[in-house]
């Protein structure tokens, strides 16, 4: 199985690598949203996958999974929410001032020192 | 205790934000008045405590597993400053509530005042070396705020900028000196690092970690060179200039070297180097204070030549604790005793002189000294006030500053006599200097009370006819000004209580070794030197209009001012030019580099370990519907890459989100299952409301060495991600620490060990994302509603 | 254009209620079992943002008059708060402590300073996440037109 993961994650990376690098905004939110699903998916694999039950100690089992991955993502995913969250909406509004969503275009000038 | 004393300054600051729109604005500056008043009195009830040479301390624990602990201790040294700061404090505000005008925010003004209060009273009150410097650094900030308090102005704003980055750059080399002396010592405490150092003068790091301190010191206290930043704070309100600029903060560094003496003195560069640099600072002080026409920049010059008077004392002082000294013990430990004396002394005295040029510039309308004069006539108290003030500090009798300006000439006398360091040698000079310098002082005293207030009046017609001040504004100066006479008749009284517990402080038996102050000794060298001073100095004010000219003939663009602002200019150039070669403002080159270099390093890395361990061994087993959902993610993300429309894209994102919160099911994280779940139906609303406002997004067109380029670099990047997690899945070398945490129950009082480590374990790093959260809240709001304040009126540069 | 959405405002006047109770179970469950400050809050979240898609940001603005930025203000600050209290007794920074009282409904209950840090987070996610969602539309009505 971890195998498997670990591929996907790279599988996922290179999507998002590749949609980071292009001119448009749309596509680089969507390429950060995607970077840090396949992140979070490594963090997970490294604590090991289905190596004991639930982290819940009423569960009264002989071995818990790792919960501290799972704590270290929790965090992740609400901080990449806001990031995305934050980063559409400069999109939006630099849409509005600019009337362009290319990076190319989005260049800065230099009378603006 | 120690604490809420530190805090209640802050308590009350937060307080006058919050009621600042409520209430009516004077009642804020009554309000933070009574805070030193308070503290003033709670830290006075401990005066017959200190003075039997106790001390007072108070510990919490901050962060126990590195050591620092907030310890607070009120000993004799300590005392004397938290009355000083707790004491102006208080005439200042007091003053303050007269001085500002209508068009001031009170609001503001206090609180950063008072957040100036902790913090001063934090750096005084640490025994802890981090948290002295993280008090050290609140100063810098809040002076920083409160020179720029008329942020409209030009001058302020630079001001306020030069004194942060010589005084934070000050900070920084004195938090490299602290962490050298946790290296020598294994101690954050002052005590401990105070007691051992004595022994560790052979220690590699004792020198650095001196000069680095010292760097420290000269900066906040605006030393030889770095004093350029202290006549450009002048642009801060006068209460400020009295409070920070010349009573206060800018003796922190004082403090400093006067906390360190014990560890330090009694080493030949420490005596050397405090007394030269602060004998240069004493004359280039008083030197450039006659040829100012401001009189604050006057004022501001005359500061830093005090300062260096107190800096001079501190290092010949410094000879007493060496052993070698012997039988001259006790007359070095006078000059140490004379620099405490003339700490309070010029606190007193500088600070009533600071309110009256207040008073002159509020009711006149100006402080340039070529259109003032013959105010004495207009402003009759406060033309005496001028004068107390202006005599202490020449050094004339029957005023405290005649007292130590004697003992100080007395302490430099005794470089001479000095058996260790070679001083016999170079004594001369340095008395010439010193008496020098003083010839200056009194010239410039004198400038300062009848150039301003003697002569012909200058009444222009844009001038108001300028009245006397209210009396709110002359209580403050007249307080000081009564001390400073006070001090002349009953110095021992200041002595015994205060100055004898904290020469004890600094030098075994200091107490008993410390003098009783007298305004006579009989026809000594002392004597006759202050004679010639005043003689030499009278004549000089006479002749003043025949050798002042001269001045001009000093180079103007050869001064530290100028190596400063080049300096800065310089750098800024130079990073621009570096940044320039590769920052094209094209967010996909940024891209470019960043994924280049992640991949160019980890393969260089492997190049140079040699051959890594990649295998595909999975100790858990899989399930059809697993395997099923892994290619669905890998369909969808690829599918992204060919989507037409956004919406395609993002419904496919949608689908690798909640593919992720399935896997998360399975992979037994049920909180990261629910967490993914609900964050990626708000994300997707999220989008699809931004969609609205966004154009539908063209098909990239893409020159095919481009797309070509793009794509090798993704690939690479997911290989070397995929090989990287292949090379570390089997690698356990050392034991997982997650089974700590399953004694959550025990340590926690939960079961669950997720939310455990998320709100007991580990709950720094959730508090702290919270804050990230709301920071990106407030961002958006922020970017939402910035065109609101586009049209407001631009306050800059009038 | 105008929708027929009768139907949802229907289903989302009860929805929402189950989802509020539900975010509030998972509130307070989280010591124990899946749940906790984020989700809690995430869920509740969820439940206003349901309310605002489903009605507009006026309507619902008059019936809920609560002020979502100074709730994520709110949140940050009890967060922090009450991560700085045990300073005053003594305790590191962030100490948290818990123990076991008899309540008289309750019976055996466990009480815990955790939950007070964990409502700050909660209060905060909320009302980062409502307030960032009204931004956009609010933002749109007033510089689209």
């Amino acid at each position: 199985m971890e195998s498997i993961i670990i591929v996907l994650v790279g599988i996922l990376t290179s999507v998002a690598i590749y949609l980071l690098l292009s001119k448009n905004l749309i596509r680089i939110i969507l390429g950060t949203a995607i970077l840090s699903h396949a992140v979070h998916l490594l963090i997970l694999t490294m604590g090991g996958l289905k190596s004991g039950t639930v982290p819940l100690l009423g569960e009264n089992a002989e071995r818990y999974i790792d919960a501290l991955p799972q704590a270290l993502i929790l965090t992740a995913i609400v901080i990449s929410f806001a990031v995305t969250a934050f980063i559409l909406v400069l999109a939006y509004r630099v849409y509005q001032e600019y009337g362009t969503d290319r990076m190319d275009e989005l260049r800065g000038s230099n009378d603006e020192q | 205790m120690l604490l809420f004393y530190i805090l209640f300054p802050l308590f009350v600051a937060l307080g006058i934000t919050i009621v600042s729109s409520k209430i009516r604005r004077e009642f804020l500056g009554w309000i933070a008045f009574s805070v030193p008043v308070v503290l003033f009195a709670l830290f006075a009830r401990h005066i017959p405590t200190i003075s039997s040479s106790e001390a007072i301390r108070t510990t919490f624990s901050w962060i126990p597993s590195y050591g620092i602990d907030l310890t607070f201790l009120l000993d004799g040294l300590s005392l004397i400053f938290v009355l000083l700061i707790t004491g102006v404090g208080a005439l200042v505000i007091l003053y303050s509530i007269y001085y500002l005008s209508s068009k001031d925010s009170f609001a503001h003004f206090y609180t950063y005042l008072l957040l100036f209060m902790t913090a001063m009273l934090g750096v005084v009150l640490s025994d802890n070396i981090i948290v002295l410097y993280v008090f050290w650094e609140f100063t810098s900030i809040s002076s920083f705020l409160l020179i720029a308090f008329w942020f409209h102005r030009k001058n302020s704003r630079n001001g306020a900028i030069k004194s942060l980055l010589i005084t934070m750059s000050g900070g920084f080399t004195m938090l490299a000196g602290f962490l050298m002396l946790h290296v020598m010592t294994d101690s954050f405490s002052l005590r401990v690092i105070l007691a051992e150092l004595p022994q560790l003068t052979d220690h590699t790091l004792f020198y650095p970690a001196m000069a680095l301190l010292l760097i420290g010191a000269f900066t906040k206290s605006a030393q030889f060179p770095f004093h350029i930043w202290l006549p450009d704070a002048m642009e801060a309100p006068t209460p400020v200039s009295a409070y920070l600029h010349s009573a206060t903060m800018v003796k922190a560094g004082i403090y400093l070297i006067a906390r360190f003496t014990p560890g330090f003195g009694g080493d030949v560069y420490w005596f050397w180097v405090i007394t030269c640099v602060g004998l240069v600072t004493l004359f280039w002080g008083s030197f450039n204070a006659v040829r100012q026409n401001d009189l604050k920049a006057l004022l501001a010059f005359s500061t830093i030549s005090q300062l260096g008077l107190i800096m001079t004392l501190l290092g010949i002082g410094s000879a007493g604790i060496n052993p070698a000294i012997g039988e001259a013990k006790g007359l070095y430990t006078f000059a140490l005793f004379t620099a405490l004396f003339h700490l309070v002394n010029h606190s007193t005295f500088k600070g009533s002189l600071f309110m009256v040029v207040g008073i002159v510039d509020h009711q006149v309308g100006t402080r340039d000294l070529r259109r003032l004069g013959g105010l004495m006539r207009f402003l009759p108290f406060t033309f005496l006030l001028a004068m107390i003030g202006s005599f202490a500090m020449a050094g004339l009798p029957f005023f405290n500053g005649f007292l130590s300006k004697e003992m100080f000439l007395t302490a430099v006398l005794s470089i001479g006599d000095l058996p260790i360091y070679g001083g016999a040698q170079v004594g001369w000079l340095l008395v010439l200097v010193a008496w020098l310098a003083s010839v200056f002082t009194f010239v410039y005293s004198m400038i300062l009370v009848f150039r301003t207030f003697t002569g012909r009046p200058i009444v222009d017609e844009e001038y108001k006819v300028p009245q006397e001040a209210s009396l709110g504004m002359l209580i403050p100066p007249g307080i000081l000004g009564v001390l400073a006479i006070g001090l002349f008749f009953f110095p021992n009284l200041l002595s015994d209580y205060l100055l004898k517990p904290a020469v004890e402080v600094l030098v075994e038996d200091g107490a008993a070794l410390a003098p009783k102050i007298y305004a006579w000794h009989g026809f000594n060298t002392e004597l006759f030197l202050t004679l010639g001073i005043i003689t030499l100095g009278i004549v000089a004010y006479l002749l003043l209009r025949k050798w002042r000219p001269y001045y001009q003939y000093i180079p103007s663009n050869w001064t530290f001012n100028t190596l400063f602002r080049s300096t800065l200019s310089g750098y800024e150039r130079l990073g621009e030019r570096v940044t320039m070669r590769y920052m094209n403002g094209n967010l996909p080159s940024y891209f470019l580099y960043i994924f280049s270099f992640f991949i160019i390093v980890m393969w260089t890395t492997w190049w140079i370990v040699g051959p890594i361990n990649v295998t595909f061994d999975s100790p858990s087993s899989m399930t059809v519907y697993e395997g099923l959902l892994a290619v669905v993610m890998a369909a969808a993300a690829i599918a992204i890459l060919f989507a037409h429309s956004r919406l395609t894209a993002i419904l496919l994102n949608g689908v690798l989100g909640f593919s992720i919160a399935i896997f998360f099911v399975f992979f037994r994280a049920p909180d990261l299952a629910l967490t993914q779940l609900v964050i990626e139906a708000v994300t997707t609303i999220l989008f699809l409301v931004c969609f609205n406002y966004l154009p539908e997004w063209k098909v990239e067109k893409l020159s095919i060495t481009k797309k070509v380029r793009n794509g090798l670099i993704a690939i690479a990047g997911g290989l070397t991600v995929t090989i990287v997690g292949l090379a570390v899945n089997n690698y356990t070398k050392f034991e997982s620490i997650s089974s700590f945490y399953e004694n959550s129950y025990e340590l926690a009082g939960g079961r669950n060990i997720v939310n455990a480590i998320l709100g007991d374990f580990r709950a720094f790093d959730t508090m702290l994302e919270g804050l990230v959260l709301f920071i990106a809240g407030i961002g958006v709001f922020t970017l939402i509603r910035m065109r609101q304040k586009k049209g407001a009126e631009p306050r800059e540069n009038q | 254009m105008k929708i027929n959405d009768v139907i949802l405002k229907t289903v989302v006047k009860g929805v929402v209620l189950i989802i509020l109770t539900f975010s509030i179970y998972l509130f307070l469950s989280g010591h124990h079992t899946p749940g906790g400050g984020f989700i809690g809050g995430l869920v509740m979240a969820s439940a206003f943002v349901l309310l605002f898609l489903t009605y507009d940001v006026e309507t619902v603005s008059e019936g809920i008059p609560i002020s979502f930025k100074k709730m994520s203000a709110v949140g940050v600050l009890i967060s922090v708060s009450s991560a700085t209290a045990p300073i005053f007794w003594g305790e590191p920074f962030l100490s948290q402590n818990f123990g076991y009282f008899d309540l008289p409904i309750f019976g055996k209950t466990e009480l815990a300073t955790v939950t007070i840090f964990e409502a700050g987070i909660a209060l905060t996610v909320v009302g980062v996440v409502v307030n960032i969602i009204l931004s956009i539309s609010e933002g749109s009505n007033k510089w689209k037109a």
